[in-house]
């Protein structure tokens, strides 16, 4: 086998060269010039974000939300609630449905 | 005296930006020169470091100070020039009919004696670099950290966020992605 295509049909060969010439490479960490002034415009009216102060925002408002539920519930029960009259009357409207069957039965067996 | 990495985090933390520049001016020649690993174009590895060091501004209070803000950031760097491969990797070249003549001399003087290529030489350089940009993104993330930079498979798991295990199988996975691509180039130019 010729060394031509020793080195052709092994690509791992290859593979080594090619990673070793890469690690060879230096760094290139030049920076352009003012480049963090670039960075502070854009940062400009940004604030970092503060995971307790976004979790306790968010706890607090769930919390009012609850408070502003409850009142309501609770105002629309007070003006809801029936009347006295009326509610003699359902009671006793109530109380006769129940026990429509057992006075029909009653009825007849008397 | 100059205030420490953990005296400029807290003030900004505080509501003082402007203590976030010294951080910026301190470790942006190491972003940069990770964002060079992955990106070629002065522009998009400019747009990864303003990326970097924004995300980290707006992350600050979760970085609890138990690891260096060098590791963090550095961290940040890492994971944000993944995002970049993913959102790029469309632009993966797809063949090699159009190496430079430098990399088909360099290659050329490989296939008659390995031993006299240089890796030094420019075209070993370029034609990695090509090849780089022809690897799926986690394999090249891969290849870069493992191969190039010869991180421990540890350090590249806290890096990327991947399992110990996980970082294994993508290396493995990503060396025979790099030798299948080699093996093309050789059979497109020599065979």
């Amino acid at each position: 086998m010729s060394s031509v295509e020793i080195a052709v049909m092994k690509p791992s060969v290859l593979q080594t060269k090619l990673i070793e010439a890469a690690r060879r490479e230096p760094l290139q960490d030049r920076v352009p010039y003012a480049f963090e002034k670039r960075i502070m415009a854009r940062l400009a009216g940004m604030v970092p974000l503060n995971p307790w102060a976004l979790w306790g925002r968010t706890l607090w408002r769930a919390a009012l939300s609850c408070v502003a539920i409850t009142l309501l519930c609770g105002l629309w029960t007070t003006s809801a609630a029936p009347k006295g009259e009326n509610s003699d009357s359902f009671a006793q409207a109530f109380e006769r449905a129940v026990f429509a069957s057992s006075d029909q039965h009653l009825e007849d067996i008397w | 005296m100059e205030p420490t990495d953990a005296e400029l985090i807290a003030a900004v933390i505080q509501g003082d930006s402007a203590s976030f520049e010294p951080l910026i001016v301190k470790y942006q020649p190491r972003v940069f020169a990770t964002a060079r690993r992955y990106a070629r174009r002065e522009s998009e590895v400019e747009d990864i470091v303003q990326e970097v060091f924004i995300k980290a501004f707006q992350k600050l209070g979760s970085f609890r100070g138990e690891a260096p803000f060098e590791h963090w950031l550095m961290r940040l760097a890492v994971r944000t020039c993944y995002d970049f491969l993913r959102a790029h990797q469309r632009n993966r070249e797809t063949n090699f009919t159009e190496l430079s003549q430098p990399e088909t001399d360099w290659l050329d003087k490989f296939v008659v004696e390995p031993g006299s290529a240089d890796e030094n030489a420019e075209a070993a350089r370029q034609l990695i670099q090509r090849i780089l940009t022809r690897l799926s993104p986690s394999a090249r993330l891969v290849i870069t950290l493992l191969e190039i930079e010869e991180r421990p498979v540890k350090e590249i798991a806290e890096i990327t966020g991947w399992s110990v295990p996980l970082v294994k199988v993508r290396a493995f996975r990503a060396r025979a992605e790099m030798r299948k691509i080699l093996a093309k180039i050789s059979k497109e130019k020599y065979m």
